[in-house]
C-alpha cells in the first residue's frame, strides 16, 4: 500500500469525527420528556383522537390537516365521539394547549426537531 | 482522470485558493442572506427579480454555447473541433451548475427547492427549466467525461457517447428557448412579450458563450503545452461574428416594433434603458456602455483582417463578452420590471451582499471550470506527447 | 386501535401495493378520521366569486375624511406588517390613483371626477390568472369557487408569480415580518387568531378564504358596510339574482387591463 502510514492515521481521524457526537453524548442519556397539559386540557379528557395516536402521529394529522384546510377549504373534523373541532393550530389546537413550552417545545428539543409551524402560526403568551 | 487536478504548478494553485477565498466570502454572505431573508439584496415589491436571475439568464447562454462547437464536430464531423469539443462541454457543464446556483441563491425559502420535484407542476415554464437545465448539466458530464477518457485511453468513443452527443445538440437549444419562455410569455411585461425572445436569447449566447471560449483558449495555450489550434479559433471566429451580426440585427428588430408602432407600454423599458424615464436612469451609462462595445465588437469583427488576427479577435471578444453581458445581465431582466405595472418607475440596484453572493458563484463555476480545464488539458498534453 | 392483525397486514399491504405509502396507510387506520374529514362541498363549487366597486361612494367619502376603513380592517386581521418602505412594502389591499390604477386608460382630459383621485386595489382573482400558470409548485391555485388562493406552506419564494401578475397584487416577505419595525407596528400580530407569514414566501389576498368558509363576507366589505357608505360589495358572479350581477347590468363598470385576457373578478363602477 502506497502512504499507508497517511491512510491509516486519515482513517483514524475520519472515524474519530464520525463517532465525536457518539462519545460527546455518552453516559448522558436523558429521560423523554412528557408533554404537560394545562387544566383546560385535563378538563377536556380527550383530544381530538387518542393519546397514543396523537404522541405518535400528531405530525401527520396537522400536515393533513394543513392541506385539507388551506388547499381543499375542509376546515372541520368531526371526531368519533361525534365532537366538531374547527381544524386550526392556531386558534384549536394551541387554545387548550396553552403551554406551548412544555407542551411542544421540550419534547420537540429532546427530539432535535424543528418544525417550522412557529414562524408563521403565533404561540399562545405564556404566564410563568 | 480527477488526479491531474491535484498536482499543477504554483501558479495552478493560487488561481485556485484566489477562487476559494471568493466563494468563502460569498458563501458568508448567503449565510447571512439566509438568515435574515432577501432584503439584504436590492431588490423589490416591483424589481422582484435582480442581479440572480439576471446572472442565470446570462449563463444559460453561456451553457447553451457549447453546441458550437459541440454541432460542427459531431453533425459536421468538422474534425478541427474535436481538439476544443470537450473544452465547450466542460464550459456547459460550469455553466449550467452557476445557472443552478443562482436559482437556489435568489429563492426566498430554499429548503423548500424539492417542492418543485414533490410538486410537478408541467404548465410552469420554471417546472421545465429544472428539467432541462439538469438534464443538460447530466448529458454534458457524461459525454464530455467519456470522450475525454476514451482519448486518453487512445480509443474511439463508444456509440452511446455518441448518441448522448447527438441528443445534446436539440437539448442545448431547448435549455435557451425555455429560459426566454419565463419571460416572453407573461402577460402585462411589454418588454419581455415578444415572440422574438426565444431567438434573440440564442443569438445572444452563440456570441457570447464562444467569446468566452476563445479567451479561456487563449489563456489555456499561454498556461500549458496544449495548443487548442488557430483554425479552431478562426472557426470560432466567424461563429461569433454571425451570432454577433444575428443579435444586434434582432436588437433592432425589437426596437422598430416599438418605437415605429409607438405603443407606449412597448417603448417605456427601452426609453427607461437607454435615456432615463420620469428622472430615473441608473442604467443609462451602462446601456451605452453595452452599445458602445457592442459597435466596437461588430466592426473588429467584420473586418477579416482584425478577425483573424488573435490579438484583435481577443479584444474583439472582450467587447462581446462586455456588451452582452450588460444586455442580459443587468437591462434585459431589471429593464422588464420598469416600469412597473402602475406604470411608476421603481429602480434596482444590486447591494454589497448581493454582488459579493453573485461573484461568490462566479468564482465556484470558474473553480469548477479550472479543475476541469486542468484535467481535460493534461489529458491532452499527456495523448500528444 | 380496534383493527385485527389479518386486516392491519392487507391494509399495509394494498398501500405498499399501490405506492401509498404513509398517507394512505394513516388514512386507513386513523380511527374516524377518514368519514370523519368529510364535509358536504366545502368550497362553494360553481360559484365565482367577485367584487363590485362603487368608485363615486367611494371617492365620495375618501374626498370628506381620507377613508381607508377597508384597507386597515383587512391588514389588520391578517398580520399584514408595515415596514414603511415602498422596497419591502406588503400591501393586500391599498389605493393608487385613476392614472395608475387604469394606465391605459388615461387621457389628457380624463373627468375631474377620477382625475388623480384615489382607487381601491386588490388582486383580482382573475378567471385566467397568469400568477397560477407560472406558479412551479402548485403554491397559488384557483380555487373552485373563484378564489385564487396561497399556499404559503408550499411557496419556495421564487417570484415568478410576482413576475407574471400584471396587476402587481403580489408582495413578497423580503425579511421576517415580526422584525418589521416597531413603532409602526405597536401591537403586531393584530390578530392572534390568524397566522403571520415567515420570511422568504409570496403572500396576497384570498377574498378572506378564511371568513368565506365560515359563511362570512371579506372584512373589507364588511368595514365598508359597517360605516354605511356601501362602495364595496361582494358576490357570486354564477348567481343571476346576486347583488353583484344586479349592480352590473344597471351600471357601466370597468376592470384593470381587461386586453389581457386575464378576466379580472374585480369590477369598478365608474
Amino acid at each position: 500500500m502506497y502512504d499507508g502510514g497517511k491512510i491509516i492515521v486519515g482513517l483514524i481521524i475520519g472515524l474519530g469525527l464520525l463517532l465525536s457526537p457518539f462519545l460527546y453524548n455518552a453516559g448522558k442519556a436523558t429521560k423523554a420528556p412528557e408533554p404537560q397539559l394545562t387544566p383546560k386540557a385535563k378538563e377536556a379528557k380527550v383530544c381530538v383522537a387518542n393519546t397514543n395516536f396523537m404522541t405518535t402521529k400528531h405530525m401527520q394529522l396537522l400536515d393533513r390537516w394543513r392541506d385539507e384546510v388551506v388547499r381543499e377549504g375542509k376546515r372541520y373534523y368531526k371526531s368519533p365521539e361525534g365532537k366538531v373541532y374547527y381544524k386550526s393550530l392556531q386558534v384549536t389546537c394551541l387554545r387548550c394547549h396553552s403551554n406551548k413550552t412544555k407542551f411542544c417545545d421540550e419534547c420537540h428539543n429532546y427530539m432535535g426537531v424543528e418544525p417550522f409551524c412557529w414562524e408563521c402560526h403565533i404561540a399562545p403568551k405564556e404566564k410563568e | 482522470m480527477l488526479e491531474r487536478a491535484l498536482s499543477g504548478s504554483q501558479r495552478y494553485w493560487s488561481w485556485l485558493i484566489f477562487l476559494l477565498v471568493l466563494m468563502a466570502i460569498g458563501f458568508a454572505c448567503y449565510l447571512y442572506q439566509f438568515k435574515v431573508g432577501l432584503k439584504v439584496t436590492g431588490m423589490s415589491r416591483d424589481v422582484s427579480w435582480g442581479f440572480y436571475i439576471a446572472q442565470f439568464t446570462y449563463l444559460v447562454g453561456v451553457a447553451a454555447s457549447g453546441v458550437m462547437v459541440v454541432l460542427p464536430y459531431y453533425f459536421h464531423n468538422y474534425k478541427a473541433f474535436g481538439r476544443i469539443a470537450v473544452l465547450g462541454e466542460f464550459l456547459a457543464i460550469a455553466a449550467v451548475t452557476m445557472c443552478l446556483l443562482f436559482i437556489f441563491v435568489d429563492l426566498g425559502y430554499p429548503k423548500r427547492i424539492m417542492n418543485v420535484v414533490m410538486h410537478p407542476t408541467p404548465n410552469s415554464i420554471l417546472f421545465w427549466d429544472m428539467i432541462v437545465l439538469n438534464g443538460y448539466l447530466i448529458l454534458n458530464i457524461l459525454v464530455g467525461w467519456n470522450v475525454l477518457a476514451a482519448e486518453r485511453k487512445g480509443v474511439p468513443y463508444s456509440k452511446w457517447v455518441k448518441t448522448l452527443a447527438y441528443i445534446s445538440i436539440p437539448w442545448a437549444f431547448s435549455i435557451h428557448t425555455v429560459t426566454a419562455f419565463l419571460y416572453a410569455g407573461l402577460p402585462g411585461r411589454h418588454f419581455w412579450l415578444t415572440a422574438i425572445m426565444a431567438a434573440r436569447f440564442l443569438a445572444s449566447a452563440f456570441c457570447s458563450g464562444p467569446a468566452l471560449l476563445v479567451l479561456i483558449c487563449l489563456i489555456v495555450r499561454k498556461v500549458s503545452r496544449f495548443d487548442p489550434g488557430k483554425e479552431q479559433l478562426r472557426t470560432l471566429g466567424v461563429i461569433i461574428t454571425y451570432a454577433m451580426i444575428m443579435n444586434v440585427f434582432f436588437f433592432l428588430l425589437e426596437v422598430f416594433t416599438a418605437f415605429y408602432s409607438g405603443i407606449p407600454g412597448h417603448k417605456h423599458s427601452f426609453i427607461y434603458l437607454f435615456s432615463g424615464l420620469d428622472g430615473y436612469g441608473k442604467l443609462v451609462p451602462w446601456m451605452w456602455t453595452s452599445v458602445g462595445f457592442g459597435i466596437l465588437a461588430l466592426i473588429l469583427l467584420i473586418v477579416p483582417a482584425t478577425r483573424k488576427k488573435e490579438d484583435t479577435l481577443a479584444v474583439a471578444c472582450a467587447a462581446v463578452i462586455i456588451s452582452t453581458w450588460i444586455d442580459k445581465g443587468m437591462g434585459l431582466v431589471v429593464g422588464g420590471f420598469i416600469p412597473n405595472p402602475f406604470e411608476k418607475v421603481f429602480e434596482y440596484w444590486p447591494t454589497t451582499p448581493e454582488i459579493l453572493i453573485t461573484i461568490g458563484v462566479w468564482a465556484t463555476g470558474f473553480f469548477i471550470l479550472t479543475i476541469l480545464f486542468k484535467i481535460a488539458v493534461s489529458v491532452k498534453e499527456e495523448v500528444a506527447s | 386501535m380496534g383493527v385485527s392483525r389479518r386486516k392491519f397486514l392487507k391494509i399495509s399491504g394494498l398501500s405498499v401495493l399501490l405506492g401509498l405509502g404513509g398517507k394512505a396507510a394513516f388514512e386507513l387506520l386513523a380511527p374516524g378520521s377518514i368519514d370523519a374529514a368529510m364535509e358536504p362541498a366545502p368550497i362553494g363549487e360553481g360559484k365565482r366569486w367577485a367584487m363590485v366597486i362603487d368608485a363615486k361612494k367611494c371617492l365620495e367619502k375618501q374626498e370628506k375624511d381620507g377613508c381607508k376603513e377597508c384597507i386597515d380592517i383587512c391588514h389588520r386581521i391578517h398580520n399584514v406588517p408595515n415596514f414603511g418602505n415602498p422596497k419591502e412594502e406588503i400591501k393586500w389591499i391599498w389605493k393608487e390613483t385613476y392614472e395608475h390604477t387604469f394606465p391605459s386608460r388615461h387621457n389628457d382630459y380624463v373627468s375631474e371626477d377620477v382625475h388623480g383621485k384615489p382607487f381601491i386595489l386588490l388582486c383580482n382573482h382573475c378567471t385566467n390568472p397568469p400568477c397560477v400558470r407560472v406558479c412551479p409548485t402548485k403554491a397559488t391555485w384557483k380555487r373552485p369557487d373563484g378564489v385564487v388562493m396561497m399556499d404559503q406552506h408550499r411557496c419556495i419564494g421564487c417570484r415568478f408569480c410576482m413576475a407574471g401578475c400584471p396587476y402587481g397584487s403580489r408582495s413578497f416577505n423580503w425579511g421576517d415580518s415580526r422584525e418589521a419595525p416597531k413603532e409602526l407596528n405597536p401591537d403586531f400580530p393584530t390578530n392572534m387568531e390568524y397566522p403571520t407569514r415567515s420570511k422568504g414566501v409570496v403572500e396576497k389576498c384570498t377574498f378572506c378564504a378564511e371568513r368565506l368558509a365560515k359563511g362570512q363576507i371579506p372584512a373589507c366589505v364588511e368595514a365598508c358596510a359597517k360605516i354605511k357608505v356601501n362602495a364595496l360589495h361582494f358576490g357570486d358572479l354564477a348567481d343571476e339574482e346576486s347583488e353583484v350581477r344586479e349592480l352590473l347590468r344597471h351600471h357601466y363598470a370597468i376592470r384593470r387591463k381587461p386586453e389581457l385576457g386575464t378576466e379580472p373578478n374585480v369590477f369598478y363602477l365608474i
